[in-house]
Protein backbone atom coordinates (compact mmCIF):
# COMPACT_ATOMS: atom_id res chain seq x y z
CA UNK A 1 0.00 0.00 0.00
CA UNK A 2 1.30 3.62 -0.65
CA UNK A 3 1.65 5.75 2.13
CA UNK A 4 -1.33 8.34 1.79
CA UNK A 5 -3.51 5.04 2.12
CA UNK A 6 -1.65 3.52 4.49
CA UNK A 7 -1.74 6.72 6.83
CA UNK A 8 -5.57 7.57 6.54
CA UNK A 9 -5.93 3.46 7.94
CA UNK A 10 -3.59 4.83 11.06
CA UNK A 11 -5.60 7.70 11.58
CA UNK A 12 -8.75 5.48 11.70
CA UNK A 13 -7.22 2.95 14.01
CA UNK A 14 -6.25 5.80 15.95
CA UNK A 15 -9.05 7.67 16.35
CA UNK A 16 -10.98 4.39 17.52
CA UNK A 17 -8.28 4.11 20.34
CA UNK A 18 -8.66 7.78 21.13
CA UNK A 19 -12.45 7.84 21.60
CA UNK A 20 -12.31 4.75 24.09
CA UNK A 21 -9.32 6.78 25.94
CA UNK A 22 -11.13 9.86 25.72
CA UNK A 23 -14.27 8.41 27.50
CA UNK A 24 -12.06 6.28 29.89
CA UNK A 25 -9.66 9.39 30.74
CA UNK A 26 -12.92 11.77 31.25
CA UNK A 27 -13.94 9.23 33.87
CA UNK A 28 -10.76 9.47 35.70
CA UNK A 29 -10.74 12.96 35.49
CA UNK A 30 -14.19 13.89 36.46
CA UNK A 31 -13.68 12.32 39.85
CA UNK A 32 -10.33 13.62 40.32
CA UNK A 33 -11.02 17.05 39.66
CA UNK A 34 -14.87 17.12 41.66
CA UNK A 35 -13.59 14.43 44.51
CA UNK A 36 -9.52 14.64 44.50
CA UNK A 37 -9.75 11.15 44.36
CA UNK A 38 -7.10 9.44 42.60
CA UNK A 39 -9.12 6.49 41.44
CA UNK A 40 -6.62 4.07 41.01
CA UNK A 41 -9.22 1.10 40.95
CA UNK A 42 -10.57 3.25 37.68
CA UNK A 43 -8.69 0.09 35.12
CA UNK A 44 -10.31 -2.31 37.08
CA UNK A 45 -13.79 -0.88 36.42
CA UNK A 46 -13.20 -0.46 32.56
CA UNK A 47 -12.39 -4.19 33.50
CA UNK A 48 -15.46 -4.98 34.97
CA UNK A 49 -16.97 -3.08 32.16
CA UNK A 50 -16.57 -5.33 29.34
CA UNK A 51 -16.74 -8.70 31.83
CA UNK A 52 -20.13 -7.41 32.62
CA UNK A 53 -20.47 -7.36 28.74
CA UNK A 54 -19.74 -10.56 27.87
CA UNK A 55 -22.18 -12.08 30.60
CA UNK A 56 -24.79 -9.92 29.64
CA UNK A 57 -23.87 -10.78 26.01
CA UNK A 58 -23.83 -14.68 26.25
CA UNK A 59 -27.41 -14.58 28.95
CA UNK A 60 -28.99 -12.64 26.55
CA UNK A 61 -27.97 -14.99 23.60
CA UNK A 62 -30.19 -14.51 20.28
CA UNK A 63 -28.87 -11.48 17.74
CA UNK A 64 -25.19 -10.78 18.68
CA UNK A 65 -27.03 -6.85 18.08
CA UNK A 66 -29.42 -7.73 21.00
CA UNK A 67 -26.73 -8.70 23.48
CA UNK A 68 -24.56 -5.64 22.87
CA UNK A 69 -27.59 -3.31 23.49
CA UNK A 70 -27.97 -5.11 26.67
CA UNK A 71 -24.26 -4.69 27.69
CA UNK A 72 -24.41 -1.33 26.39
CA UNK A 73 -27.18 0.00 29.10
CA UNK A 74 -26.84 -2.90 31.90
CA UNK A 75 -22.92 -3.26 32.07
CA UNK A 76 -22.30 0.95 32.86
CA UNK A 77 -25.27 0.86 35.32
CA UNK A 78 -24.42 -1.95 36.88
CA UNK A 79 -20.28 -0.88 37.29
CA UNK A 80 -21.30 2.56 38.40
CA UNK A 81 -23.48 1.21 41.23
CA UNK A 82 -20.34 -0.96 42.34
CA UNK A 83 -18.67 2.52 42.23
CA UNK A 84 -21.09 3.97 44.35
CA UNK A 85 -20.89 1.07 47.20
CA UNK A 86 -16.71 1.68 47.24
CA UNK A 87 -17.89 5.10 47.45
CA UNK A 88 -20.09 4.58 50.89
CA UNK A 89 -17.72 1.58 52.02
CA UNK A 90 -14.84 3.20 51.70
CA UNK A 91 -14.17 6.97 50.35
CA UNK A 92 -17.21 8.58 52.36
CA UNK A 93 -15.43 6.66 55.46
CA UNK A 94 -11.83 8.25 55.58
CA UNK A 95 -13.26 11.45 54.60
CA UNK A 96 -12.04 11.39 51.04
CA UNK A 97 -8.69 11.56 52.64
CA UNK A 98 -6.33 11.61 49.32
CA UNK A 99 -3.81 9.41 50.50
CA UNK A 100 -6.26 7.10 52.11
CA UNK A 101 -8.76 6.96 49.05
CA UNK A 102 -5.19 5.97 46.92
CA UNK A 103 -4.55 2.95 49.36
CA UNK A 104 -8.02 2.27 49.25
CA UNK A 105 -8.78 2.02 45.74
CA UNK A 106 -5.91 0.12 45.11
CA UNK A 107 -7.06 -2.43 47.45
CA UNK A 108 -10.19 -2.40 45.76
CA UNK A 109 -8.64 -2.65 42.05
CA UNK A 110 -7.38 -5.88 43.31
CA UNK A 111 -10.38 -7.09 44.93
CA UNK A 112 -11.90 -6.71 41.84
CA UNK A 113 -8.93 -8.49 39.28
CA UNK A 114 -9.17 -11.39 41.63
CA UNK A 115 -12.84 -11.85 42.37
CA UNK A 116 -12.86 -11.50 37.95
CA UNK A 117 -10.02 -14.46 37.93
CA UNK A 118 -12.14 -16.39 40.00
CA UNK A 119 -15.13 -16.01 38.50
CA UNK A 120 -14.64 -14.88 34.85
CA UNK A 121 -11.46 -17.11 34.75
CA UNK A 122 -7.95 -16.21 32.78
CA UNK A 123 -9.17 -16.45 29.24
CA UNK A 124 -10.37 -13.44 27.15
CA UNK A 125 -13.20 -14.11 25.97
CA UNK A 126 -14.90 -12.34 22.66
CA UNK A 127 -18.56 -10.18 22.64
CA UNK A 128 -19.82 -10.43 19.14
CA UNK A 129 -20.07 -7.09 17.48
CA UNK A 130 -23.96 -5.80 16.51
CA UNK A 131 -22.51 -5.55 12.88
CA UNK A 132 -19.39 -5.90 11.00
CA UNK A 133 -19.69 -5.25 7.72
CA UNK A 134 -16.07 -4.10 5.82
CA UNK A 135 -16.48 -0.97 4.51
CA UNK A 136 -13.60 -0.40 1.34
CA UNK A 137 -12.42 3.22 1.34
CA UNK A 138 -11.82 5.20 -1.72
CA UNK A 139 -8.10 6.67 -2.44
CA UNK A 140 -7.54 9.53 -4.71
CA UNK A 141 -4.52 10.01 -7.26
CA UNK A 142 -4.14 12.73 -9.84
CA UNK A 143 -3.88 10.73 -13.31
CA UNK A 144 -4.15 12.12 -16.32
CA UNK A 145 -7.79 12.88 -16.14
CA UNK A 146 -7.02 14.77 -13.46
CA UNK A 147 -8.18 13.62 -9.57
CA UNK A 148 -9.08 10.02 -10.01
CA UNK A 149 -10.78 7.93 -6.95
CA UNK A 150 -10.26 4.53 -6.35
CA UNK A 151 -10.05 1.57 -3.98
CA UNK A 152 -6.64 0.39 -3.17
CA UNK A 153 -6.64 -3.05 -2.47
CA UNK A 154 -6.46 -3.75 1.81
CA UNK A 155 -7.65 0.11 2.47
CA UNK A 156 -10.68 -1.05 3.98
CA UNK A 157 -12.47 -0.55 7.92
CA UNK A 158 -15.54 -2.15 9.31
CA UNK A 159 -18.47 -0.45 9.98
CA UNK A 160 -17.98 -1.16 13.91
CA UNK A 161 -15.01 0.57 14.30
CA UNK A 162 -16.66 3.74 12.85
CA UNK A 163 -19.75 3.47 14.83
CA UNK A 164 -17.35 3.40 17.25
CA UNK A 165 -15.86 6.74 16.84
CA UNK A 166 -19.19 8.35 16.06
CA UNK A 167 -20.93 6.71 18.95
CA UNK A 168 -17.50 7.87 21.49
CA UNK A 169 -18.15 11.49 19.47
CA UNK A 170 -22.06 11.51 20.72
CA UNK A 171 -21.25 10.91 24.05
CA UNK A 172 -18.33 13.09 24.72
CA UNK A 173 -20.79 16.16 23.18
CA UNK A 174 -23.48 14.80 25.58
CA UNK A 175 -21.23 14.48 28.66
CA UNK A 176 -19.92 18.10 27.99
CA UNK A 177 -23.53 19.22 27.42
CA UNK A 178 -24.82 17.75 30.63
CA UNK A 179 -21.75 19.66 32.44
CA UNK A 180 -22.24 23.02 31.34
CA UNK A 181 -26.48 22.94 30.60
CA UNK A 182 -27.44 21.03 32.93
CA UNK A 183 -28.99 21.35 36.51
CA UNK A 184 -26.80 18.52 38.01
CA UNK A 185 -23.70 19.72 35.92
CA UNK A 186 -24.16 23.01 37.95
CA UNK A 187 -24.33 21.21 41.16
CA UNK A 188 -21.33 19.55 40.06
CA UNK A 189 -19.00 22.42 39.31
CA UNK A 190 -19.80 24.70 42.01
CA UNK A 191 -19.19 21.05 44.59
CA UNK A 192 -15.85 20.74 42.43
CA UNK A 193 -15.19 24.92 43.17
CA UNK A 194 -16.16 25.03 47.22
CA UNK A 195 -17.15 21.99 48.51
CA UNK A 196 -17.98 24.22 51.57
CA UNK A 197 -20.15 26.80 50.16
CA UNK A 198 -21.95 24.41 47.84
CA UNK A 199 -22.98 22.98 51.03
CA UNK A 200 -24.11 26.16 52.15
CA UNK A 201 -26.29 26.50 49.37
CA UNK A 202 -28.15 23.57 50.27
CA UNK A 203 -25.94 20.60 47.95
CA UNK A 204 -26.12 17.52 49.29
CA UNK A 205 -21.78 16.84 48.83
CA UNK A 206 -22.21 13.96 49.83
CA UNK A 207 -24.70 12.44 47.61
CA UNK A 208 -23.10 14.50 44.31
CA UNK A 209 -19.46 12.70 45.30
CA UNK A 210 -21.67 9.45 45.08
CA UNK A 211 -22.99 10.12 41.72
CA UNK A 212 -19.69 11.69 40.19
CA UNK A 213 -17.54 8.41 41.63
CA UNK A 214 -20.84 6.49 39.85
CA UNK A 215 -20.59 8.58 36.76
CA UNK A 216 -16.84 7.84 36.34
CA UNK A 217 -16.50 4.34 36.50
CA UNK A 218 -19.98 4.73 34.60
CA UNK A 219 -17.63 6.02 31.88
CA UNK A 220 -14.68 4.08 32.11
CA UNK A 221 -17.50 0.58 31.89
CA UNK A 222 -19.55 2.50 29.10
CA UNK A 223 -15.49 3.06 26.92
CA UNK A 224 -14.76 -0.35 27.82
CA UNK A 225 -18.28 -2.26 26.75
CA UNK A 226 -17.55 -0.31 23.40
CA UNK A 227 -14.04 -1.61 22.70
CA UNK A 228 -14.88 -5.44 23.98
CA UNK A 229 -16.29 -6.70 20.32
CA UNK A 230 -12.38 -5.22 18.98
CA UNK A 231 -10.48 -6.57 21.94
CA UNK A 232 -12.16 -9.14 24.26
CA UNK A 233 -13.08 -9.74 27.54
CA UNK A 234 -9.74 -10.17 30.21
CA UNK A 235 -9.40 -9.92 34.00
CA UNK A 236 -5.93 -7.95 33.05
CA UNK A 237 -7.15 -5.92 30.24
CA UNK A 238 -7.55 -2.45 33.05
CA UNK A 239 -4.05 -1.95 33.11
CA UNK A 240 -3.48 -0.42 29.79
CA UNK A 241 -6.59 2.09 30.13
CA UNK A 242 -5.57 3.49 33.43
CA UNK A 243 -2.04 4.38 32.37
CA UNK A 244 -2.99 5.61 29.70
CA UNK A 245 -5.94 7.52 31.09
CA UNK A 246 -3.47 8.90 33.83
CA UNK A 247 -1.23 9.74 31.19
CA UNK A 248 -3.58 11.90 29.07
CA UNK A 249 -5.08 13.59 32.40
CA UNK A 250 -1.63 14.78 33.14
CA UNK A 251 -0.48 16.34 30.09
CA UNK A 252 -4.46 17.79 29.79
CA UNK A 253 -4.23 18.84 33.30
CA UNK A 254 -5.91 17.82 35.92
CA UNK A 255 -9.70 17.77 36.21
CA UNK A 256 -9.74 19.88 32.93
CA UNK A 257 -12.42 18.81 30.64
CA UNK A 258 -10.86 20.12 27.39
CA UNK A 259 -7.90 19.19 28.20
CA UNK A 260 -8.89 16.08 28.79
CA UNK A 261 -10.40 15.58 25.38
CA UNK A 262 -7.49 17.41 23.95
CA UNK A 263 -4.83 15.22 25.21
CA UNK A 264 -6.72 11.58 24.41
CA UNK A 265 -6.99 12.81 21.21
CA UNK A 266 -3.27 13.72 20.85
CA UNK A 267 -2.20 10.22 22.61
CA UNK A 268 -4.97 8.00 21.08
CA UNK A 269 -3.94 9.14 17.52
CA UNK A 270 -0.15 9.27 17.87
CA UNK A 271 -0.34 6.01 19.54
CA UNK A 272 -2.70 4.24 16.59
CA UNK A 273 -0.17 6.03 13.87
CA UNK A 274 2.97 4.94 15.60
CA UNK A 275 2.10 1.91 16.23
CA UNK A 276 1.47 1.04 12.34
CA UNK A 277 4.08 2.52 10.80
CA UNK A 278 6.73 1.78 13.64
CA UNK A 279 6.02 -0.41 16.94
CA UNK A 280 3.65 -0.24 20.08
CA UNK A 281 5.98 0.12 22.37
CA UNK A 282 8.13 2.74 20.33
CA UNK A 283 4.16 4.55 21.10
CA UNK A 284 4.15 3.99 24.66
CA UNK A 285 7.67 5.61 25.15
CA UNK A 286 7.06 8.69 23.40
CA UNK A 287 3.75 9.24 25.53
CA UNK A 288 5.77 8.71 28.27
CA UNK A 289 8.90 10.75 27.58
CA UNK A 290 5.42 13.49 26.56
CA UNK A 291 4.41 13.14 30.50
CA UNK A 292 8.32 13.79 31.12
CA UNK A 293 8.37 17.26 29.16
CA UNK A 294 4.71 18.41 30.37
CA UNK A 295 5.88 18.02 33.94
CA UNK A 296 9.34 19.41 33.36
CA UNK A 297 7.83 22.56 31.35
CA UNK A 298 4.01 22.88 32.56
CA UNK A 299 3.37 20.68 35.62
CA UNK A 300 -0.31 21.82 35.51
CA UNK A 301 -0.62 20.47 32.14
CA UNK A 302 -1.95 21.95 29.07
CA UNK A 303 -5.12 23.22 30.17
CA UNK A 304 -4.59 22.97 33.95
CA UNK A 305 -4.72 25.92 36.47
CA UNK A 306 -1.32 26.63 37.84
CA UNK A 307 -1.81 25.57 41.59
CA UNK A 308 -3.00 28.25 43.95
CA UNK B 1 -36.17 34.26 65.62
CA UNK B 2 -32.75 32.59 65.35
CA UNK B 3 -31.82 31.44 68.80
CA UNK B 4 -27.87 29.94 69.88
CA UNK B 5 -28.19 28.32 72.83
CA UNK B 6 -24.86 28.01 74.73
CA UNK B 7 -23.03 26.41 71.56
CA UNK B 8 -19.89 24.64 71.83
CA UNK B 9 -17.68 23.98 68.17
CA UNK B 10 -14.51 23.78 66.73
CA UNK B 11 -12.49 22.27 63.97
CA UNK B 12 -11.83 18.16 65.46
CA UNK B 13 -9.68 18.67 68.32
CA UNK B 14 -9.65 22.53 67.73
CA UNK B 15 -12.18 23.93 70.12
CA UNK B 16 -12.87 27.08 69.15
CA UNK B 17 -16.75 28.21 70.69
CA UNK B 18 -16.55 27.60 74.11
CA UNK B 19 -20.03 29.26 74.83
CA UNK B 20 -22.05 31.23 72.40
CA UNK B 21 -25.43 32.67 72.83
CA UNK B 22 -27.20 35.16 71.21
CA UNK B 23 -31.18 35.80 69.45
CA UNK B 24 -31.71 37.83 66.08
CA UNK B 25 -34.66 38.77 65.97
CA UNK B 26 -37.02 39.30 62.78
CA UNK B 27 -36.52 42.87 61.58
CA UNK B 28 -33.59 43.60 63.72
CA UNK B 29 -29.91 43.75 62.92
CA UNK B 30 -27.66 42.00 65.57
CA UNK B 31 -23.87 42.82 65.13
CA UNK B 32 -21.42 40.57 65.96
CA UNK B 33 -17.81 41.57 67.14
CA UNK B 34 -14.24 41.13 68.41
CA UNK B 35 -11.01 40.92 67.74
CA UNK B 36 -9.57 38.65 65.39
CA UNK B 37 -9.56 34.78 65.85
CA UNK B 38 -12.43 35.43 68.54
CA UNK B 39 -14.57 32.77 66.66
CA UNK B 40 -17.12 34.94 64.27
CA UNK B 41 -16.70 33.26 61.54
CA UNK B 42 -16.89 29.94 63.54
CA UNK B 43 -19.62 30.95 64.81
CA UNK B 44 -21.31 31.82 61.26
CA UNK B 45 -20.49 27.97 60.19
CA UNK B 46 -21.62 26.65 63.01
CA UNK B 47 -25.35 28.46 62.15
CA UNK B 48 -24.89 26.94 59.05
CA UNK B 49 -23.74 23.43 60.07
CA UNK B 50 -20.52 23.56 58.25
CA UNK B 51 -18.92 22.38 61.59
CA UNK B 52 -21.13 19.86 64.24
CA UNK B 53 -21.58 21.08 67.31
CA UNK B 54 -20.31 19.46 70.62
CA UNK B 55 -22.73 20.63 72.72
CA UNK B 56 -25.60 23.07 72.97
CA UNK B 57 -28.50 24.00 70.45
CA UNK B 58 -29.44 26.23 67.42
CA UNK B 59 -33.32 26.62 66.52
CA UNK B 60 -35.08 28.63 63.83
CA UNK B 61 -38.75 29.52 65.41
CA UNK B 62 -39.60 26.01 65.69
CA UNK B 63 -37.28 23.82 64.06
CA UNK B 64 -33.59 22.77 65.78
CA UNK B 65 -31.22 23.27 62.60
CA UNK B 66 -28.08 22.47 64.93
CA UNK B 67 -28.99 18.50 64.22
CA UNK B 68 -29.88 18.83 60.68
CA UNK B 69 -27.50 17.32 57.89
CA UNK B 70 -25.69 20.54 56.56
CA UNK B 71 -27.11 21.42 53.20
CA UNK B 72 -30.72 21.25 54.61
CA UNK B 73 -30.12 24.24 56.98
CA UNK B 74 -29.99 26.77 54.53
CA UNK B 75 -33.10 25.23 52.87
CA UNK B 76 -34.72 26.72 56.47
CA UNK B 77 -34.50 29.97 54.87
CA UNK B 78 -31.13 31.00 55.69
CA UNK B 79 -28.82 33.52 53.71
CA UNK B 80 -24.90 32.95 54.12
CA UNK B 81 -22.41 35.94 52.94
CA UNK B 82 -19.37 34.12 53.75
CA UNK B 83 -16.28 36.05 54.91
CA UNK B 84 -14.22 36.80 51.41
CA UNK B 85 -17.23 35.78 49.75
CA UNK B 86 -16.31 32.78 48.30
CA UNK B 87 -17.96 33.04 45.41
CA UNK B 88 -17.87 30.02 42.94
CA UNK B 89 -14.93 31.71 40.94
CA UNK B 90 -14.80 29.41 37.63
CA UNK B 91 -18.78 29.53 37.41
CA UNK B 92 -20.64 32.76 35.60
CA UNK B 93 -22.53 35.65 37.70
CA UNK B 94 -25.68 33.77 36.34
CA UNK B 95 -24.61 30.78 37.13
CA UNK B 96 -23.78 31.55 41.04
CA UNK B 97 -27.17 33.26 41.20
CA UNK B 98 -28.58 29.59 39.84
CA UNK B 99 -27.04 28.02 42.70
CA UNK B 100 -29.08 30.97 45.06
CA UNK B 101 -32.03 30.39 43.12
CA UNK B 102 -31.70 26.28 43.37
CA UNK B 103 -31.54 26.30 47.20
CA UNK B 104 -34.85 26.82 47.79
CA UNK B 105 -36.43 26.25 44.50
CA UNK B 106 -36.80 30.13 43.67
CA UNK B 107 -36.99 30.96 40.31
CA UNK B 108 -37.50 33.93 37.60
CA UNK B 109 -39.30 36.64 40.19
CA UNK B 110 -36.78 36.05 42.86
CA UNK B 111 -34.13 36.51 40.08
CA UNK B 112 -35.51 39.78 38.96
CA UNK B 113 -35.49 40.85 42.48
CA UNK B 114 -32.11 40.66 42.95
CA UNK B 115 -30.96 41.38 40.22
CA UNK B 116 -32.75 45.17 40.16
CA UNK B 117 -30.84 45.62 43.77
CA UNK B 118 -27.96 45.33 41.74
CA UNK B 119 -28.40 46.42 38.38
CA UNK B 120 -24.23 46.28 37.52
CA UNK B 121 -24.52 42.21 37.65
CA UNK B 122 -27.13 42.14 35.38
CA UNK B 123 -24.84 43.67 32.70
CA UNK B 124 -22.07 41.31 33.32
CA UNK B 125 -24.45 37.78 33.51
CA UNK B 126 -22.26 36.14 31.41
CA UNK B 127 -18.75 37.14 32.61
CA UNK B 128 -16.77 34.93 34.77
CA UNK B 129 -17.31 35.93 38.75
CA UNK B 130 -13.55 35.84 39.51
CA UNK B 131 -12.89 38.42 36.84
CA UNK B 132 -15.52 41.15 38.44
CA UNK B 133 -13.91 43.87 40.95
CA UNK B 134 -13.93 43.85 44.45
CA UNK B 135 -17.31 45.44 45.46
CA UNK B 136 -18.96 43.68 41.86
CA UNK B 137 -17.68 39.98 43.70
CA UNK B 138 -19.42 41.48 47.16
CA UNK B 139 -22.90 42.43 45.46
CA UNK B 140 -23.08 38.81 43.82
CA UNK B 141 -22.28 37.12 47.08
CA UNK B 142 -25.10 39.07 48.71
CA UNK B 143 -27.19 38.35 45.52
CA UNK B 144 -26.53 34.72 45.99
CA UNK B 145 -27.46 34.65 49.58
CA UNK B 146 -30.77 36.68 48.65
CA UNK B 147 -31.98 34.24 45.90
CA UNK B 148 -32.85 32.31 48.76
CA UNK B 149 -35.51 34.80 50.06
CA UNK B 150 -34.14 33.80 53.63
CA UNK B 151 -35.64 34.65 56.88
CA UNK B 152 -32.32 34.83 58.19
CA UNK B 153 -29.47 36.59 56.80
CA UNK B 154 -26.02 36.17 57.79
CA UNK B 155 -23.06 38.51 56.82
CA UNK B 156 -19.27 38.12 57.39
CA UNK B 157 -17.42 40.91 57.30
CA UNK B 158 -19.18 42.18 54.12
CA UNK B 159 -17.68 45.38 53.48
CA UNK B 160 -13.77 44.42 54.15
CA UNK B 161 -11.46 45.93 51.82
CA UNK B 162 -14.24 47.85 49.75
CA UNK B 163 -14.58 51.12 48.99
CA UNK B 164 -16.92 53.76 50.36
CA UNK B 165 -19.86 53.87 47.82
CA UNK B 166 -19.71 50.34 48.06
CA UNK B 167 -19.90 50.07 51.68
CA UNK B 168 -22.67 52.37 51.15
CA UNK B 169 -24.72 49.92 48.62
CA UNK B 170 -24.13 47.22 51.21
CA UNK B 171 -25.20 48.64 53.76
CA UNK B 172 -28.21 50.13 52.11
CA UNK B 173 -28.87 46.33 51.20
CA UNK B 174 -28.87 45.24 55.18
CA UNK B 175 -31.43 47.94 55.73
CA UNK B 176 -33.51 47.26 52.99
CA UNK B 177 -33.60 43.54 53.97
CA UNK B 178 -34.03 44.38 57.85
CA UNK B 179 -37.04 46.69 56.94
CA UNK B 180 -38.77 43.70 54.98
CA UNK B 181 -38.44 41.87 58.42
CA UNK B 182 -35.42 39.49 58.05
CA UNK B 183 -33.21 38.98 61.12
CA UNK B 184 -29.84 39.84 59.98
CA UNK B 185 -26.47 38.91 61.50
CA UNK B 186 -23.66 40.97 61.20
CA UNK B 187 -20.18 40.98 61.60
CA UNK B 188 -18.71 44.53 61.63
CA UNK B 189 -15.26 45.59 62.61
CA UNK B 190 -15.93 49.41 61.83
CA UNK B 191 -17.27 50.82 65.38
CA UNK B 192 -19.23 53.85 63.93
CA UNK B 193 -21.08 51.33 61.35
CA UNK B 194 -22.45 48.57 64.01
CA UNK B 195 -23.36 51.95 66.31
CA UNK B 196 -25.12 53.26 63.09
CA UNK B 197 -26.63 49.99 62.60
CA UNK B 198 -27.23 47.54 65.08
CA UNK B 199 -30.33 46.74 67.73
CA UNK B 200 -28.41 44.55 69.36
CA UNK B 201 -24.38 43.97 69.59
CA UNK B 202 -22.63 40.59 71.22
CA UNK B 203 -18.90 40.61 71.59
CA UNK B 204 -17.31 37.49 70.92
CA UNK B 205 -14.23 36.77 73.30
CA UNK B 206 -12.48 33.79 72.86
CA UNK B 207 -15.11 31.85 71.94
CA UNK B 208 -17.44 32.98 74.24
CA UNK B 209 -20.32 35.21 73.64
CA UNK B 210 -19.93 38.29 76.53
CA UNK B 211 -22.10 41.05 76.88
CA UNK B 212 -25.05 41.57 74.38
CA UNK B 213 -26.48 45.44 74.52
CA UNK B 214 -27.62 48.12 72.48
CA UNK B 215 -25.65 50.62 70.57
CA UNK B 216 -27.19 53.64 72.87
CA UNK B 217 -25.59 51.44 75.99
CA UNK B 218 -22.14 51.01 74.00
CA UNK B 219 -22.13 54.68 73.26
CA UNK B 220 -22.55 55.99 77.03
CA UNK B 221 -19.81 53.01 77.64
CA UNK B 222 -16.72 53.64 75.98
CA UNK B 223 -14.52 51.23 78.06
CA UNK B 224 -16.40 47.82 76.52
CA UNK B 225 -14.88 48.29 73.21
CA UNK B 226 -11.71 49.38 74.40
CA UNK B 227 -12.04 45.97 76.10
CA UNK B 228 -13.51 43.29 73.50
CA UNK B 229 -12.49 45.06 70.07
CA UNK B 230 -9.44 47.25 71.59
CA UNK B 231 -9.84 50.66 70.31
N1 LIG C 1 -10.21 25.49 59.53
C1 LIG C 1 -9.72 25.73 60.76
N2 LIG C 1 -9.05 24.75 61.43
C2 LIG C 1 -8.56 24.98 62.66
N3 LIG C 1 -8.67 26.13 63.32
C3 LIG C 1 -9.32 27.15 62.72
C4 LIG C 1 -9.88 26.99 61.41
N4 LIG C 1 -10.48 28.17 61.06
C5 LIG C 1 -10.29 29.00 62.10
N5 LIG C 1 -9.61 28.40 63.10
C6 LIG C 1 -9.25 28.99 64.39
O1 LIG C 1 -10.43 29.32 65.07
C7 LIG C 1 -10.26 30.54 65.76
C8 LIG C 1 -11.41 31.47 65.40
O2 LIG C 1 -11.34 31.81 64.04
P1 LIG C 1 -12.46 32.68 63.33
O3 LIG C 1 -13.77 32.16 63.72
O4 LIG C 1 -12.14 32.71 61.89
O5 LIG C 1 -12.22 34.11 63.96
P2 LIG C 1 -12.82 35.52 63.55
O6 LIG C 1 -13.75 35.35 62.43
O7 LIG C 1 -13.47 36.02 64.79
O8 LIG C 1 -11.65 36.39 63.18
C9 LIG C 1 -8.91 31.09 65.41
O9 LIG C 1 -8.03 30.81 66.47
C10 LIG C 1 -8.52 30.30 64.19
O10 LIG C 1 -7.13 30.10 64.16
MG1 LIG D 1 -13.71 36.07 60.53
Amino acid sequence: MEFGPHLLLAVIEGSVGAAVLALTALGLSLVFGVMRVVNVAHGEFYMLGAVIAWYVATFLGAHPAVGFVGALILAPALVAVIAMLVDWLALKRVGYDPEATIVATIGFGYIFQQLTLMGFGPEARPVDPPFNSRIALPWFEFGENGLEFYFPWGLSVTSYKLFVIGAAAVLLIGFWLMLSRSKIGLVMRATELDRETAQAFGIPVDRVYAIVFGLGAGLAALAAVLIVPIQQAHYLMGHDPLLLSFIVVIIGGLGSIRGTIVAALLIGLSDGIISVFFSPTLAKIIATLLVAFVLVFRPQGLYGKKAA
Amino acid sequence: MLKLDNIQAGYGPVKVLQGVSFEARAGEVLCLMGRNGAGKTTTMKAIMGLLPLDSGQITLGDVTTSTLPPHEVPKQGIGYVPQGRRLFGGLTVAENIDVGLMTRGKGKKTREFVLDLFPRLRERLNQRSETLSGGEQQMLATARALCLEPSVLLLDEPTEGLQPSMIQLIRDTVDKMRDAGVAVVLVEQRVEAVLDMADQVVFIENGFSRETMTPDALRRDGALLKKYVGI
